[in-house]
């Protein structure tokens, strides 16, 4: 088996206590809530924090609340227990698939929410032991100098591979991120930035504490994920699609998010003139090409990356027929 | 039960549980990495960062002086090299003076505990001058130059020969160019079958222990006690009664635990430097670095046929990915040809093998070794034949048949042959006659079939002692004790001993003890390989039982004054059917015998027939007491659009001879054709090459990456067993542990061409491969579902 570095491990059980410590340790201490991205990433040595402040006991972090039309999770809530809530289920049940979507029963039974916003972003050039890193040689965005992926340039590409950011950005989530200075929002639409190292805009010091979620009953929501195998599996392609419905049926706004595929997922552009209230085929199709037309997966997985890009037609379109029958719960399907 | 005598047995045949099962299914069982001995030291393997380097030093000198390092070991003290196979000793415990792959191991430190191990590995100093690296098996085969410059891998063996070739293998039997020239239909193709690994729960560990007098014990997770105790003893240069080996249970090995590997010489000589017992775990990455899986095989079929589908001829060509190390390689070579002779009737063959070196982690024996790939091949090979001729592929595989009591063309003998009722139980179980070739598009069925050997006739080492040895022994509390030679690796093998005791002994189940994997205290048996341990070791195991059971029936007629034939041992008694007084528990039975004949003990053997060979060179390889049949039927939908196949069903029969206990079967069925499935659709042991970071490097050494299914995508299994009764297996038993994965790959090849009417010929069937072909006939505009042959004929008719 392989062997963790060694660390102090602290539990506070208040937030103010954590931003203490994370305040006093700086670049010598992480976070750890369920693990199931830092543990292995520590074994790899990709990470060797001298202290990890773990998040389970912080009160603040807990708990999913339904509150006048805003869905409100700890951090820390885990990705089983999302799944499995009557609220989530009734008012977003996209986010509910897409945390049921991740890795495996046990996996889900600790990981969480924040966690899976704060994932790592994944390289078949950097999720390895050190050993094979070592005989590597290393890359650009652990301990190298040089990028496997495009062997070219500074730029890390890693790929963004959570399975709830790009539902939350459909919903037009928020994170909230507390510091010993204060605390802050922001949207998880912009969340992500392009840099493969470190794609999120957390800074030091700062823990992501919750996530807000707004329900707009005329909004429908879809998921689907492609993987190789039914669980236990990162996705090769994730899509995210909502839309508001008017009574009558006739669709006003499209929105759509893709990832799997580059350092931050990508919101699709272009969409706004294919919209004219109708989302029958044609429509569809056009979104999909359109879709297909901005992503350019890199080989960055060992995945036939060609394939990958063929895909995102056909997943996006499989995803926009799923809204014409989603309630306003939302709905998902498996590629 | 479709053939066969039910037979009248009290044991045999019942649906038990294995007598391990508790203890395994509730954690009490303890594996190897489970036991902890006083003073115990933890070791770990300094591995080579360099598919291709000479070693010009290692300096230990750092590592030695870490606090907490008991003892330090490199190659040179080892040199004695070492394989599976005696004709091919090309590793060592430790490289000498040369890595050959990303993972070879080059130094082994024991220390207090294993983050001590580690530490002092980075202090250990190796300097490599690089070498060129190959890692294509054609490339490998046309390199010229010498050993010392880095072109070959190995010295070639004899001067002007090529370094990188393991073995050479031609073999014609019959006239193959004028059967194919005398052909009304001929097929030619290329197939790929890419390696794959066996990733058994269980990581390999040892632990070696030295005592006082100079004695080694070594405990390991092996597959071959046997043979690991006579390597040790070799590479160790100690006399083989000073070493004792001992097996604990096995968590899973399918091949890749049946040689010795750098961990099991490296935990004994550590013991016996430090003077402390010493364990070494693989870690998962060490063990897709230790591989010994599936050869990745190019391979070039043609066969020939006539219009009326009978078969004319089969000419192919074969080059083997070996990896760095020979392994079980020429056995490889040879199987990749000699196993394809059943169970069709073959009037002409011939095949041309050659087994290339390669700087990747050597490749070995996989469940099916040898001839899973070329059963990939050759099935699909048929299966086109059958388009081409019109002919339902049911019906052509029938027209071929070899049929049983017969030879193949090179020679073997084959006994008993259930593979028509296996045709026939897929194809009524699948509802073949209606729905193939009726499916809606994107939805089809594809059948496969294939033969396996019930263990390799002849040892791995020449010599003419027993294969396997089984001692019992019973007392007067009633108790049997079996002390068996025999490897439980989690196909049930203890079980099935102790179902042969109970059925001869005629004592309850929970009244037999097995005793295994000691090599102090147990007869030899050659291992869990090559399927041979039901048919061998269960014979020796009757053999003992009959002995010692013979004393018993003796001593209680002479007690009823009656005829030892007479008595019966049943049911937890002893008795003469024909005479109602005559009746006593079999406690009473056994003190009676343990009264007149003194301790009762004996020991039983099982050696195979000598003449059921080829007459050529090469002819005893693939040569086998008994084979196995088997014919799958797989169900998949194809996603035409992303390439994503889902096999929803396969039907698996298969002739097993008779089924000591048909649970067992059953799971071994179900795990061959699900391992089978998983390297159809998924598995792949690839590397990178310089273009990709570095040559050599694997792909992706964790179970994350080197995916297998998991119980979501593994489809409905349904069992079908077909009892054929051989002559000369135990209560005619045959194997059932690897035969049972050959037709899956190509029934699901078949099923996606049924499908969608594309050919897959490169494994694995992966989405992006699968819609690549998906858009190379979609842009040809032949995307369709495949005709019915009966349609074809109407419309040639019209």
């Amino acid at each position: 088996m392989l062997r963790l570095p060694r660390y102090e491990y602290h539990r506070p059980r208040r937030l103010d206590d954590a931003l203490q410590l994370l305040d006093r340790h700086g670049d010598e201490a992480r976070v750890v809530a369920g693990g199931t991205d830092l543990i292995p990433n520590m074994k790899h040595r990709l990470f060797e924090p001298g202290h990890l402040v773990a998040l389970s006991a912080v009160e603040e972090l807990q708990g999913i609340r339904w509150d006048d039309g805003v869905l409100d999770v700890g951090a820390a809530v885990t990705l089983d227990a999302l799944s499995r809530n009557p609220e989530v289920r009734r008012h977003a049940s996209a986010l509910a698939d897409a945390a049921r979507h991740v890795a495996g029963p046990q996996i889900r039974n600790r990981a969480t929410l924040g966690g899976n916003v704060c994932l790592d972003t994944r390289c078949t050039y950097y999720n390895q032991t050190e050993f094979w890193r070592t005989a590597l040689g290393f890359c650009l965005k652990k301990d190298g100098d040089t990028c496997h992926v495009t062997r070219v340039g500074r730029k890390c590409v890693a790929a963004h591979s959570a399975d709830t950011p790009p539902v939350l950005m459909v919903l037009d989530a928020e994170v909230e991120l507390r510091s010993s200075k204060g605390s802050r929002a922001v949207p998880v639409r912009e969340w992500f930035v392009a840099d493969g190292i470190h794609n999120t805009r957390l800074e030091a010091g700062e823990i992501l504490t919750r996530i807000r979620i707004p329900i707009h009953p005329a909004t429908r929501c879809s998921y689907r994920k492609l993987r190789q195998r039914q669980a236990v599996d990162f996705p090769l392609l994730t899509v995210a699609v909502g839309a508001d419905f008017a009574s009558d049926g006739r669709v006003s706004e499209i929105r759509g998010v893709v990832t799997g595929l580059g350092s931050r997922p990508r919101w699709l552009t272009g969409w706004d003139d294919l919209v004219d209230g109708s989302l029958d085929d044609d429509v569809v199709d056009a979104l999909a090409q359109r879709a297909g037309a901005q992503c350019r997966p890199l080989e960055n997985m060992i995945v036939d990356p060609e394939w990958r890009r063929a895909m995102v037609p056909v997943e996006v379109g499989r995803a926009l027929r799923t809204l014409r029958s989603a309630g306003p719960a939302g709905a998902s399907l498996e590629a | 039960m479709s053939r066969g005598e039910r037979g009248d047995f009290a044991v045999i045949g019942q649906r038990l549980r294995k007598i391990d099962g508790l203890a395994k299914s509730t954690g009490r069982a303890a594996y190897t990495d489970d036991l902890v001995l006083p003073g115990m030291l933890h070791g770990k393997i300094l591995r080579s960062p360099h598919p291709h380097a000479r070693i010009v030093s290692i300096d230990t000198s750092r590592a030695e002086a870490l606090e907490g390092v008991h003892g330090v070991l490199t190659g040179g003290e080892l040199p004695t090299p070492y394989g599976i196979i005696p004709w091919t000793p090309d590793e060592n415990a430790l490289a000498v003076d040369r890595v050959r792959y990303v993972g070879d191991g080059v130094a082994a430190v024991a220390a207090v505990d294993e983050d001590t191990a580690l530490q002092a590995l980075d202090l250990i100093e190796v300097e490599y001058e690089l070498l060129p690296v190959v890692l294509d098996p054609r490339q490998a085969l046309e390199a010229k130059g010498t050993y010392e410059a880095g072109d070959y891998i190995h010295p070639p063996r004899k001067e002007g020969w090529n370094g990188n070739v393991t073995k050479m293998v031609k073999l014609e039997f019959g006239d193959v160019d004028g059967g194919l020239a005398a052909a009304d239909l001929e097929v030619e193709g290329e197939y790929w079958f890419e390696g794959t690994t066996h990733a058994a729960i269980e990581p390999h560990c040892a632990i070696g222990l030295f005592e006082g007098t100079g004695r080694l014990t070594v405990w390991s997770s092996t597959q071959v006690p046997h043979y690991l105790h006579r390597e040790l003893a070799r590479v160790l240069r100690l006399d083989p009664a000073e070493v004792r080996v001992i097996q604990p249970p096995v968590g899973g090995a399918f091949g890749g635990k049946s040689e010795p590997f750098d961990l099991e010489f490296c935990v004994a000589a550590l013991a016996r430097k430090t003077g402390r017992p010493v364990k070494i775990l693989y870690t998962r990455e060490e063990v897709f670095y230790a591989h010994r899986g599936r050869h990745p095989f190019d391979m070039w079929y043609r066969t020939g046929m006539t219009r009326d589908g009978r078969l004319t001829g089969v000419d192919a060509r074969i080059v083997l990915d070996g990896g760095a190390y020979a392994s079980f390689g020429l056995v490889t070579t040879y199987y990749s040809g000699q196993l394809l002779t059943a169970p069709y009737d073959l009037p002409a063959y011939r095949f041309d093998s050659t087994r290339a070196y390669t700087n990747k982690p050597a490749c070995g024996p996989k469940r099916g070794h040898g001839s899973v790939q070329p059963r990939f091949a050759f099935e699909v090979q048929l299966d086109k034949l059958a388009q081409l001729g019109g002919f339902d592929p049911m019906e052509l595989r029938r027209k071929n048949v070899l049929g049983s009591h017969t030879r193949t063309i090179n020679e073997l003998r084959v006994t008993s042959n259930g593979f028509l009722e296996c045709l026939e139980a897929v194809e009524r179980a699948s509802g073949w006659k209606e729905r193939w070739r009726r499916l809606p598009f994107g939805r089809g069925l594809g059948v496969a079939g294939s033969t396996y050997i019930s263990g390799t006739n002849y040892p791995i080492y020449p010599n003419d002692m027993p294969q396997s040895g089984i001692q019992v022994q019973i007392d007067r509390s009633g108790r049997v004790a079996v002390f068996s030679g025999g490897s439980e690796i989690g196909q049930g093998t203890d079980s099935a001993m102790a179902y042969i005791a109970a059925e001869e002994f005629g004592v309850p189940l929970e009244h037999v003890r097995v005793y295994r994997g000691d090599t102090d205290f147990t007869p030899v048996d050659l291992g869990a390989y090559s399927s041979r341990v039901t048919f061998m070791l269960g014979n020796a195991c009757v053999d003992a039982c009959r002995r010692l059971k013979a004393q018993v029936c003796s001593a209680v007629a002479e007690y009823w004054e009656g005829d030892p034939d007479a008595v019966i041992l049943r049911g937890g008694r002893a008795f003469d059917p024909a005479e109602a007084d005559r009746s006593m528990p079999i406690r009473q039975a056994f003190q009676l015998a343990e009264a007149r004949w003194g301790t009762l003990g004996a020991t039983g053997s099982y050696n195979t027939p000598k003449d059921v060979h080829g007459s050529y060179r090469g002819g005893t390889i693939g040569a086998s007491p008994a084979y196995s049949f088997t014919a799958h039927v797989a169900e998949v939908e194809v996603d035409p659009e992303t390439g994503v196949v889902r096999v929803e069903k396969i039907w698996i029969a298969h002739d097993c001879g008779r089924a000591l206990n048909p649970v067992l079967v059953e799971g071994q069925m179900e795990g061959s054709a699900y391992m089978g499935f998983g390297e159809a659709l998924m598995e792949e042991q690839v590397f990178k090459d310089a273009d990709h970071g570095r040559a050599g490097l694997h792909d992706a050494p964790s179970l994350l990456d080197y995916r297998m299914p998991t119980s979501l995508d593994t489809p409905d299994l349904e069992a079908h067993i077909v009892e054929s009764v051989d002559p000369e297996g135990p209560y005619g038993a045959k194997e059932a542990g690897e035969g049972p994965l050959h037709p899956s790959i190509p029934a699901i090849a078949n099923a996606i061409h049924d499908a969608v009417g594309v050919r897959v010929d490169r494994l694995p069937f992966s989405p992006p491969r699968v819609w690549r072909a998906l858009e190379e006939a979609r842009r040809a505009g032949r995307l369709a579902k495949p005709a019915h042959p009966a349609e074809r004929v109407a419309e040639g008719a019209s």
